[in-house]
C-alpha cells in the first residue's frame, strides 16, 4: 500500500495553495464600494490590498470649473455622512485665501453644527461597526439618535444629508427660532442612551474579543502614513487640529473648554466615567480607535452645550456668503480641519479669476485607508471587516 | 506671532541654502503659507534631512500635489507671466513642533519636451510611508512618474485609462469600453 492510497496520510497530507479572495466591492462590510483583495491561505491573509476609485466623480476637476460658491454642494458628497464638517472645512480654505474673518455669532453657529455633525457620524461609524461585527442591535440605536440631530439639520437647512449650510463668508441662514431649545432637548436625550451604546459594544465581552488586540497600529506607523483624527488618537498620539491647528481652524474653538480625547499617562480623560479599558486591548488596536470615538461623541455634547450658551450671548449677524463672481486674490494656501474621520484639507490656488486654477482635496479616510496592508498582515480573514470598521472610511471622500 | 513665524521660515531657508546650494531654486517666505522651491535632484535629500533634523521634525507629509500650468484659453495666455510647466507640491507639518512648510519642485510637462514622455521626479516614499498612495494618484491623475516608487499604478482610475485627466489640456473620451462616458 503506498502512501496516496491510505486515505489517514492523505488528510495530514492536504497541500494548501495560496486563493485570491476579492472582498467588495458590493461586500457589506467594507462601508460602500471598497473592493479589498486578499491573497490568503486557508483562514490566514497574507496580503489585504484595497482597490479603489469605484466613486471617483471627478471632484477636483469640476472645482476647476466652478467658483469655490458654486462648488460647495459638491463638498457635501465627499463624506456625505458628515456634510457640515466638509463645507466647513471648505468654507474656511476659501476664507484664509480672501483673508476674511466670520462674525463671532458664525463661528458659534459652526462649532455648534459642526460638533452635532461629529456626534452623527461617529453614531454611524458606531453602529456599521456593531454590524460588521455580527451584532444588529447597536445600529438600530445609533440611527435613532442620528436620526434627530438629521431632523434639527433639517430644520437649520431643510436638508438632511448634503447640507451646503456652512459657506465661504458665513452661514446659509441664522438659526431657526426655537432651535437651541430643541437642541437642548436632544443632547438631554442623548446623553443617557451612550450608557447602552457602551453596555452594547463597548463592554461587551464578544465585541472585546473581536477588536481587543486586533489590527494594532503603532504611533510611529500611524504617523508615518498620514493618519489622523480617531485613528491617529487611538494610536496614542496626542493631537487634533481644533486645538493643535492653524489659527483659521481653531478661531471658532477658542475660549471653549474641552480635552483632546487621547490615551496618556494610562488613562483617558473622563476615563472613570465610562467602562474601564479591558485588559486585553492593547493602545493603538481596533477596540481603542472605537472607545477613541465614543468619548468624542461625549465630548462633542459639551461643546455643543457650550455653544449654544455662547451663541445666546453672541454679537455679530451670520455672514455675507461670497458671491459667486467674487474674484479670488492669486495665490494659493493649504488648510486643514478636524473632520470626524480626521484631517480633510483642502489645497486650493488661484490666477486671479473667480475659478480658482486648481483645487485639490486631502481625505483623511484615504490616508487611513492605506494602512490596511499594514495592519491585515497575517490576520485572520474574520478580522478584515473589523479592522476596515475601525478605520471608519467614506469611500466618498476616498475615490472624490 | 506673525512675525516669529515670518523669521522661522526665513531661518529654515537659509539652513537649507547653506546646506544644499543651488539645489534651493526659490521661495515665497511671504505668502500666506511660505513654500521653498528645490530642484528634483535634491528633493530626496532635502526631506530627510527635514524629517530628520531636530529643530524642524516634519514628520507628517499631509498632501502631495500636481498643478497643471497651461493656459489653454490663447487669449489668456498671451497676458500670463509665466512659462507652461508643472508644479509637484509637497504639504509637510510637524505634530510634534506644530509647524508646517511647503516645498514645490517645478517639472516640464513633457520629459524633454516629447509629448507623451511623463516628466520625473524621485520619489519620497522611503522618507513617508503615506507618500505611496498620494504619489500615485498624482501619478493617475496628473501624469508625472515618480522615480523609485515601489508600485507606480493608476489608484482611482482603471489601469487601461488613456491620459491625464487633471492636466489642462485634457480631452473627455467619447466613450471607455463602449459604454459612453
Amino acid at each position: 500500500m503506498t502512501t496516496a492510497d491510505d486515505s489517514r496520510i492523505l488528510e495530514f497530507d492536504v497541500r494548501t495553495e495560496e486563493m485570491l479572495i476579492n472582498m467588495g466591492p458590493q461586500h457589506p462590510s467594507t462601508h460602500g464600494v471598497l473592493r479589498v483583495v486578499l491573497r490568503t491561505d486557508g483562514e490566514i491573509v497574507f496580503r489585504a490590498e484595497p482597490q479603489i476609485g469605484y466613486l471617483h466623480r471627478c471632484a477636483e476637476k469640476i472645482g476647476e470649473n466652478l467658483s469655490p460658491r458654486q462648488w460647495v454642494p459638491y463638498t457635501d458628497r465627499l463624506d456625505y455622512l458628515a456634510g457640515m464638517n466638509m463645507n466647513l472645512g471648505w468654507a474656511l480654505a476659501v476664507e484664509k485665501l480672501l483673508g476674511l474673518e466670520v462674525s463671532e455669532k458664525v463661528g458659534h453657529i459652526r462649532v455648534l453644527v459642526a460638533e452635532l455633525g461629529r456626534i452623527a457620524s461617529h453614531l454611524v461609524a458606531m453602529g456599521t461597526y456593531g454590524l460588521d461585527l455580527g451584532s444588529f442591535t447597536p445600529f438600530l440605536y445609533a440611527f435613532r439618535e442620528r436620526e434627530k440631530i438629521l431632523n434639527l439639520f433639517e430644520d437649520v437647512c431643510g436638508a438632511r444629508l448634503t447640507y451646503s449650510y456652512m459657506l465661504p463668508g458665513g452661514v446659509m441662514a441664522d438659526l431657526p427660532p426655537g432651535w437651541l431649545e430643541k437642541c437642548e432637548q436632544f443632547l438631554t436625550e442623548l446623553e443617557p442612551v451612550i450608557a447602552d451604546y457602551h453596555a452594547l459594544l463597548t463592554s461587551n465581552q464578544i465585541f472585546i474579543k473581536r477588536t481587543a488586540a486586533i489590527g494594532v497600529l503603532s504611533a510611529e506607523d500611524a504617523i508615518g502614513y498620514g493618519c489622523s483624527g480617531p485613528v491617529l488618537r487611538g494610536s496614542g498620539v496626542d493631537f487634533d487640529l481644533r486645538r493643535d491647528g492653524e489659527l483659521y481652524c481653531t478661531r471658532m474653538y477658542q475660549g471653549y473648554t474641552y480635552q483632546v480625547i487621547v490615551r496618556k499617562d494610562g488613562h483617558y480623560p473622563k476615563d472613570h466615567d465610562y467602562p474601564p479599558v479591558p485588559p486585553e486591548a492593547v493602545i493603538g488596536d481596533c477596540w481603542h480607535r472605537f472607545y477613541v470615538r465614543m468619548l468624542e461623541v461625549v465630548q462633542s455634547i459639551d461643546l455643543v452645550r457650550q455653544g449654544i450658551e455662547r451663541y445666546r450671548q453672541a454679537p455679530g449677524d451670520c455672514g455675507v456668503p461670497v458671491k459667486m463672481t467674487q474674484r479670488l486674490p492669486k495665490g494659493e494656501i493649504y488648510l486643514e480641519t478636524e473632520a470626524p474621520k480626521g484631517q480633510m484639507g483642502f489645497h486650493l490656488i488661484s490666477d486671479g479669476s473667480a475659478i480658482p486654477w486648481r483645487v485639490r482635496i486631502r481625505s483623511s479616510s484615504f490616508c487611513n485607508l492605506s494602512i490596511v496592508p499594514i495592519l491585515c498582515q497575517n490576520c485572520l480573514i474574520a478580522d478584515v471587516p473589523a479592522v476596515i470598521g475601525s478605520l471608519d472610511v467614506v469611500l466618498g471622500e476616498i475615490d472624490r | 506671532m506673525w512675525q516669529t513665524i515670518m523669521t522661522q521660515h526665513q531661518d529654515w531657508f537659509r539652513r537649507l541654502t547653506e546646506r544644499f546650494g543651488r539645489g534651493i531654486t526659490g521661495s515665497s517666505l511671504e505668502a500666506v503659507d511660505p513654500w521653498i522651491e528645490l530642484a528634483p535632484d535634491v528633493l530626496v535629500e532635502v526631506c530627510r534631512f527635514l524629517r530628520d533634523d531636530a529643530e524642524m521634525r516634519f514628520n507628517v507629509l499631509n498632501l502631495v500635489s500636481g498643478v497643471d500650468y497651461l493656459q489653454i484659453d490663447p487669449k489668456k495666455a498671451a497676458k500670463t507671466d509665466w512659462e507652461p510647466h508643472i508644479e509637484v507640491v509637497y504639504h509637510l507639518s510637524s505634530i510634534k513642533k506644530r509647524h508646517s512648510l511647503t516645498l514645490k519642485v517645478v517639472l516640464p510637462r513633457w520629459k524633454d519636451d516629447q509629448e507623451g514622455q511623463l516628466p520625473e521626479v524621485p520619489s519620497v516614499v522611503a522618507i513617508w510611508p503615506t507618500a505611496n498612495w498620494h504619489e500615485r494618484e498624482v501619478y493617475d491623475l496628473m501624469g508625472i512618474r515618480f522615480v523609485g516608487h515601489p508600485g507606480l499604478h493608476r489608484i482611482l482610475l482603471p489601469e487601461d485609462w488613456d491620459g491625464y485627466p487633471l492636466r489642462k489640456d485634457y480631452e473627455m473620451p467619447s466613450e471607455y469600453h463602449g459604454i459612453r462616458a
